[in-house]
């Protein structure tokens, strides 16, 4: 097993490594089979992994690979821990992967540069398996700045284009602001636990708080930026910034501008990193930290919030943006959102399954959409599409099932349903039943954004499939099916989107939960959500499915019914369209905030305060009174030797008194 | 072994070097070749040597080891040289960077190419002298002796305002040094010896240490050099042909770090402990200013000395953190930054040589005909902002667990560094990389000729090797780290101790 775990890890690596620096040599097409070959291996062994770990009964395995940093109580070694988390991760990450991989040897098959796509493609793979195997914080960190770093070079790919370069730029930026507080988490976490390996810091986690009125409850722990904080506070701090450096990695509410941003990366990338591996690593990273989170219930009120309000702004701005990736890309930060509130709320099981079943469909829909863009000569803007039911039937077949799943189709109360219905229903009703503060508002939330979600995603396939065509008659000639190559994927992700869920809700949140997770998910005791959210109220149930249904009739009638509508309605409340087309103003808002202050701080620190200031009353300064000096002293040369002598001799009184006044302090 | 003086040795080997191009002609048909020749021969010599230092090292001894002393003059000052686990590897990175220095100069300097390699062989065996000397006053006179090729080398092979940037670069060092040779005078009158040895066992007493403390702080925070300080460094390197910003900020800014550690902080605990919220202020100001500094400029080398300054101040406040972590990663970080900053000085020299410009804006859509510069400058940029699985992160990271643990309000700040770091780094690489190609004076520039990548190359992979396995750099500094931490902890106890006696 130790093996194959290695072989899991490093085969994409090995890839990236033929592909990147052989690439010129052997050739794109080799470099294509090279890197996809090994990844259908790697997704093979996942597989066999998740069977062994998840399905099976082997709890958790460690490899150990090489040490890294030792230095006085710090030891980290590059390690593999693999539970079912992981497992999870593993068949998420490898499946998605191998798809993409072999969906862009037909999608990318114009482009000159292919041997450097495919090996960023690897690369991102092996940092995101590095990530998800991670035995402790600073190896996750590794895979998490590593995911960056080739989710950076691939937004970037297309480098002639200015708007790929400020988006990658953008993307790793606002990414190390939520890194920022990641690395405080880990130094919190250093401090607290005296070490950042995962499994000191659960066994010591679990007795770590003090018996309620214990003597030692409200001793002080640690001094964080003048705060003095005893153990439950402390723990609250260290998932707060741990909880930053999520928000950045998964594009939540605040941090959130760089993933539509990032939709500037050819569509296979965006399938795979924004959408079903990368972007979830936050949520990975919460679950992987549920010893921590779970003992603090401030912090998790907090990821419920930021969650909520996650998936109830992004679904409002994915309502009218017309370009076909970026409904998908807000679409994607608001499923996120869902996935917070579950974690926020203790479902972990349930934000993980919603973790799983998205990864499905999320990347069916955006191939699908890759695919639409590949027919239609590259347009991604909607207004300009529409009709192409007729001309490319399977896309338009697959897309359908990605919708269905995404919107959560299925009946209540019985196992029919697609992928997202299990999944996305499971969290709603969590968040009714949960005893969380926030429940309440979460619930709402959470229902109007499924209302929206279901708008917009029928509003994308009515905009893209049906009506008449609004592509120059050009274009609409040369419309024609994607290769097999491309359309393979996405049967098989169709079929995750149809099965993905009836077949493993039992697993992940039902009844073999226990058998399932083996304590990868830690939760209190008292923590019955997984028991809890089936008996909720009958209109809880049927809550989403009446949103989602709504959401469908009012996207018909809008796009299929009467298309003047949506103008009408744009024109009456114009306000309104504006602030959601313009993404609530983020951009404008911290360009104004933080980019230009930045930008003229550093140019005033540099003419006034190294130029003016220092280097003015310093080096320029000393010079200008060395020219003064020198001036009088030219006037004080008299040519009388007594006059000098004397001068001499009152400098050496001087130097002598000072030496001895200075040896004897 | 142990009898063979392998320190003075390598110390010296390149006068050997200076003695043979004494002998050479620069104007004879095969000069320039010769002279050349010579100097790589000489350095790639001393280093392989210097391996030995390496190889010979125990490090489980925190100790001096390979020591040799002999009587100077009868004056109690001897010739006595040794390393232990802190100075160890700043032999080994100086003897390393040589040979790429004269590389780096082979086409690229046209006059007096004699007297500019002999200024190299000199400096190395300064500066190489600095960290073997275990005797205040060898160290002083190395210490010092070094500033002059140095001063040479930018006022006579610089660019336009050498004069100008080498004039500035001798204010401010000469200003610090005078400082330090009075604390050396009032530290032999005190302890009665010169000798570091002896020195570093020796309790000074409070008063005085504050006072020493800050004469030393004076000399090593503008070699640093640390925020405000610092202007010195962008011009000199601005000005200073490549090899001399390689050697610049690989190592002649590690000379005030190594002093910060040997002196400040094994010598004068108590004044460190005292002074070390004031250095602490002074590092997260430098991180913080200078980063915001080096994101606005508009000459690549300019940017690239103000990210040096940012980079020492992780150095200074992982020092007076005065922890393992702190202290272990400042010794990283400085390693680190030898080999990242040399190499990303290296790297604004292949395209300088190719145009004859640093200014960002001459360039744009370099990676559309050199692609294999591209990569490199990608490594290193990502090195640059400490990017985990390349060595900057090791240093970065171990710095700032160390500073957590001194003080959280530090970290806070710093680590506000990792955001900024990223802004002026990828915004460079932007606009030189990335874009399209369209500037006509740029069309027909080669990729990388042999000589650049065997320059670049091996940099590329002990950035990336020292970022996955730093174990040999830990492994060596851990056992003095730990001594001159036990010293200093009980120095600081002993002294709380005497002042609770005398509340009593």
């Amino acid at each position: 097993m130790d093996t194959i775990i290695k072989a899991i890890v490093f085969l994409p690596l090995i890839g990236f490594l033929i592909a990147g620096l052989g690439g010129n040599t052997i050739g794109a097409k080799a470099s294509e089979y090279v890197t996809s070959g090994l990844m259908i291996l790697v997704a093979v062994l996942s597989w066999i992994v998740f069977f062994h770990v998840a399905l099976g009964e082997t709890e958790m395995l460690k490899v150990s690979v090489l040490r890294w940093i030792q230095s006085g109580g710090l030891d980290v070694e590059w390690a593999f821990r693999v539970d079912t988390l992981t497992a999870v991760m593993f068949v998420v990450v490898n499946t998605v992967s191998t798809l993409v991989h072999v969906y862009s040897i037909g999608y990318m098959h114009h482009d000159p540069n292919r041997p450097r796509f495919f090996a960023y493609l690897s690369l991102f793979t092996f940092a995101m398996l590095m990530l998800v195997t991670s035995d402790n914080l600073f190896q996750m960190f590794f895979g998490w700045e590593g995911v960056g770093l080739a989710s950076y070079l691939l937004i970037g790919f297309w480098y002639k284009k200015p708007s790929a370069c400020a988006a990658a730029m953008k993307a790793f930026i606002v990414n190390r602001v939520g890194d920022f507080g990641f690395a405080l988490g880990i130094f919190c976490v250093f401090v607290l636990f005296g070490s950042v390996n995962f499994e000191t810091i659960f066994a010591a986690a679990a007795s770590y708080l003090p018996a309620e009125g214990a003597a030692d409850a409200a001793e002080p722990v640690i001094n964080l930026f003048g705060m003095t904080l005893d153990k439950s506070q402390a723990l609250t701090a260290t998932c707060l910034l741990l909880f930053m450096g999520a928000m950045g990695k998964s594009a939540q509410f605040l941090l959130h501008t760089w993933l539509p941003d990032a939709m500037e990366g050819p569509t296979p990338v965006s399938a795979l990193i924004h959408a079903a591996t990368m972007v979830t690593a936050g949520v990975f990273l919460v679950a992987r930290m549920s010893p921590l989170f779970e003992l603090s219930h401030t912090a998790l009120m907090v990821v419920t919030l930021v969650g909520a309000i996650t998936a109830f702004f992004a679904a409002t701005v994915g309502l009218v943006q017309n370009d076909i990736k970026r409904v998908i890309a807000y679409s994607t930060c608001s499923q996120l959102g869902y996935m917070f509130v579950a974690l926020g709320i203790g479902a972990y099981g349930a934000a993980i399954f919603h973790l799983f079943t998205h990864a499905f469909f999320k990347a069916l829909l955006f191939l699908g959409a890759g695919s639409v863009i590949h027919a239609v000569d590259g347009e991604q803007d909607m207004r300009y599409m529409g009709g192409l039911r007729k001309h490319i039937p399977v896309t338009f077949w697959m897309m359908t099932i990605g919708t269905l799943a995404l919107t959560g189709v299925g009946i209540p109360g019985t196992v029919i349903g697609f992928a997202g219905f299990f999944s996305k229903d499971a969290i709603i009703e969590s968040s009714f039943a949960s005893e969380s503060p926030l429940s309440g508002f979460a619930f709402a939330l959470l229902v109007i954004a499924a209302l929206f979600t279901s708008f917009y995603s029928w509003r994308l396939a009515f905009m893209t499939f049906f009506g008449k065509p609004r592509a120059s008659a050009d274009v609409m000639h040369h419309v024609h099916e994607s290769p097999a190559v491309m359309l393979v994927p996405l049967y098989i992700l169709g079929a995750g989107a149809v099965l993905a869920g009836v077949l493993f809700v039992q697993y992940f949140y039902g009844h073999h939960y226990d058998e399932f997770w083996q304590g990868a998910l830690f939760t209190l005791p008292d923590n019955h959500l997984v028991h809890e959210f089936h008996n909720v109220p009958i209109w809880v149930k049927w809550s989403s499915f009446v949103a989602m249904a709504v959401g469908f009739v009012l996207a018909w009638y809008m796009y299929i019914r009467s298309p003047e509508t949506p103008k009408y309605l744009a024109e009456q409340h114009r306000g309104l369209y504006q602030f959601l087309l313009n993404k609530w103003y983020f951009d404008e808002l911290y360009d104004f905030l933080f980019v230009r202050p930045a930008k003229r701080l550093g140019k005033f620190l540099w003419k006034k305060g190294d130029g003016a200031v220092i280097d003015g009353l310093g080096p320029n300064g000393i010079a200008a009174r060395v020219v003064d000096v020198t001036d009088r002293v030219v006037r004080l040369q008299t040519g009388y030797l007594y006059h000098y002598a004397f001068a001499m001799l009152l400098g050496i009184a001087a130097l002598v008194t000072w030496m001895m006044l200075g040896s004897s302090i | 072994m142990t009898d063979w003086p392998i320190l003075s040795a390598v110390t010296f080997l390149p006068l050997v070097g200076v003695a043979l191009l004494l002998l050479t002609r620069e104007d004879s048909p095969y000069g320039r070749r010769n002279i050349l020749n010579v100097s790589l021969l000489t350095t790639v010599f001393t280093f392989v040597l210097s391996l030995f230092i390496w190889t010979g090292f125990d490090a489980s001894n925190p100790g001096f080891q390979m020591t040799e002393k002999h009587e100077w003059l009868g004056t109690g000052i001897s010739y006595h040289l040794g390393v232990d686990g802190i100075s160890m590897l700043f032999v080994i990175l100086t003897t390393f960077l040589m040979p790429f220095c004269v590389l780096a100069s082979w086409n690229t300097i046209e006059k007096r190419l004699k007297e500019y390699m002999i200024a190299f062989l000199l400096l190395e065996v300064f500066m190489v002298g600095v960290f073997v000397s275990l005797d205040i006053v060898l160290f002083y006179v190395f210490f010092e002796a070094g500033l002059i090729p140095m001063f040479i080398i930018i006022g006579v092979w610089g660019g336009k305002d050498r004069v100008y940037a080498s004039y500035k670069f001798f204010l401010y060092t000469l200003l610090g040094s005078v400082l330090m040779l009075l604390a050396i005078m009032a530290m032999y009158w005190q302890a009665g010896t010169t000798d570091i040895t002896e020195l570093l066992a020796y309790n000074f007493p409070a008063h005085m240490q504050t006072w020493l403390w800050l004469a030393f702080f004076a000399s090593f925070a503008v070699k640093m050099p640390m925020w405000p300080v610092h202007t010195w460094l962008p011009d000199a390197h601005v000005q200073a042909p490549t090899a001399g910003s390689v050697i610049l900020a690989g190592v002649l800014l590690k000379l005030g770090g190594y002093g910060l550690i040997r002196f400040s902080l094994a010598m004068f605990p108590l004044a460190s402990d005292y002074f070390a919220p004031f250095v602490f202020t002074l590092s997260v100001i430098a991180i913080i200013y200078t980063s915001l500094v080096a994101m606005m400029q508009d000459d690549m080398k300019k940017l690239i000395a103000y990210s040096s300054v940012a980079h020492m101040g992780y150095v200074t406040m992982g020092i007076f953190a005065a922890n393992v972590q702190g202290l272990q990663g400042a010794i990283y970080q400085m390693l680190s930054h030898g080999l990242v900053s040399g190499a990303l000085f290296l790297c604004v020299g292949v395209v300088y040589d190719r145009l004859h410009t640093r200014e960002i804006a001459a360039y744009g859509g370099l990676v559309n005909n050199m692609p294999k510069y591209a990569v490199a400058f990608m490594v290193f940029t990502m090195a640059n902002v400490g990017l985990p699985g390349t060595s900057g992160f090791v240093g970065e990271i171990t710095t700032l667990l160390g500073a957590f643990r001194a003080n959280t309000w530090v970290a806070l700040f710093a680590t506000t560094g990792v955001i900024l770091s990223a802004s002026y780094a990828l915004w460079l690489y932007r606009r030189i990389i990335f874009g399209a190609l369209e500037k006509e004076s740029l069309k027909s520039l080669p990729d990388l000729s042999g000589r650049e990548k065997l320059l670049l190359y091996p940099l590329l992979i002990l950035t990336i090797f020292f970022g996955v396995y730093p174990a040999p750099v830990f492994d060596v500094t851990a056992a003095s780290v730990d001594a001159l931490l036990n010293h200093y902890s009980a120095a600081l106890q002993a002294a709380q101790q005497s002042v609770a006696l005398l509340a009593n």
